[in-house]
């Protein structure tokens, strides 16, 4: 179901709920998924003994893609223009993450109407894992 | 990222959306994304970053015959070689910080793609939770089977000189 202009206003927003108690099995699952193996994210020796971290962390890219579910569920099926984001807080095994996308302008181009949407997730404790934007093409 | 074939295929999409926790069936049942606006399958979002899979030098996949720098007998096999900008990096330094995607149209299942990647520009900041941070860009084009853009891909790395510091919030 894709959004309309005319049922949207600056300031709406959908947050979803992305994991909760974030396995490292998941984090084995994305790894394997894309193709990025970096030890950081699946090696609990490597990333405590030699890179000097508590324990691994989620890829980036598995918060942005797990954010990504939460806009597309929104905005509806192929309708992202843009979506891009920041990496502020690395995420950890255990974590839960909440996801809000608000509304930020509905616009035009070419006759086909956009909405702009701030996009923010956050962990358990408020801390903002990732922020950033998205645009998706909507009905009128 | 750099592929000279990524083949965009419904196996991998529903592999990539089941590791995201997207259980959207336009990403695994051909017969409901048929009567979809996608109109068949399509990829989730952030999937054109698996094109990891299919560049031959991709340094943070283990590669047959040679040294891996994770843990095996030893806490590391090898001194991890620099990275570039927007996957990561290897040993205490890379990380990623920012990635952006511009949808030209959907990718879908089917669609045979080439991965170009240009570097883009570098800068330096000083963090206070990691020290020096040296921040590098890089610009990756999908390009579909008629040589069309699909995704514009743009993605920052960062090197950190120590590790996060997880004592204090925001860098």
């Amino acid at each position: 179901m894709a959004l309309s202009a005319s049922k949207l206003k600056v300031g709406d927003t959908h947050t979803a709920r992305l994991v909760e108690d974030l396995k490292r099995t998941q984090i084995v699952q994305y790894a394997g998924a894309s193709g990025d193996y970096n030890p950081l994210h699946t090696d609990e020796i490597f990333t405590t003994k030699v890179a000097g971290y508590p324990s691994v962390f989620a890829h980036g890219m598995l918060t942005m893609g797990m954010t990504g579910k939460m806009l597309t569920d929104y905005v509806g099926d192929a309708r992202l223009t843009k979506y891009g984001v920041r990496f502020t807080s690395q995420v950890w095994p255990g974590d839960t993450l909440d996801s809000t996308a608000t509304v930020k302008a509905i616009t035009e181009k070419d006759g086909v109407k956009l909405v702009e949407l701030d996009v923010e997730t956050k962990n358990q404790d408020g801390v903002v894992v990732v922020s950033g934007y998205a645009e998706a093409r909507i009905d009128p | 990222m750099a592929a000279k074939r990524f083949p965009v295929e419904a196996g991998h999409i529903l592999m990539f959306a089941r590791s995201v926790g997207d259980d959207n069936k336009v990403y695994s049942d051909p017969d409901y994304a048929k009567t979809t606006e996608a109109g068949g399958i399509i990829a989730p979002p952030t999937f054109a970053q698996s094109s990891a899979q299919f560049d031959p030098d991709y340094f943070l996949r283990p590669k047959i015959g040679q040294p891996w720098f994770g843990s095996g007998k030893n806490p590391t096999g090898a001194v991890p070689r620099a990275g570039g900008g927007g996957g990561g990096g290897g040993g205490g330094g890379g990380l990623h910080a920012e990635q952006h995607f511009e949808y030209h149209r959907t990718l879908k299942a089917g669609d045979v793609l080439t991965a170009t990647t240009l570097p883009g520009k570098t800068w330096e900041k000083e963090g206070k939770r990691s020290g020096k941070l040296v921040f590098s860009e890089s610009v990756t084009e999908y390009r579909d089977q008629n040589g069309e853009l699909v995704i514009t891909a743009r993605g920052v790395g960062v090197r950190t000189e120590r590790p996060v510091d997880q004592s204090k919030e925001n860098a």
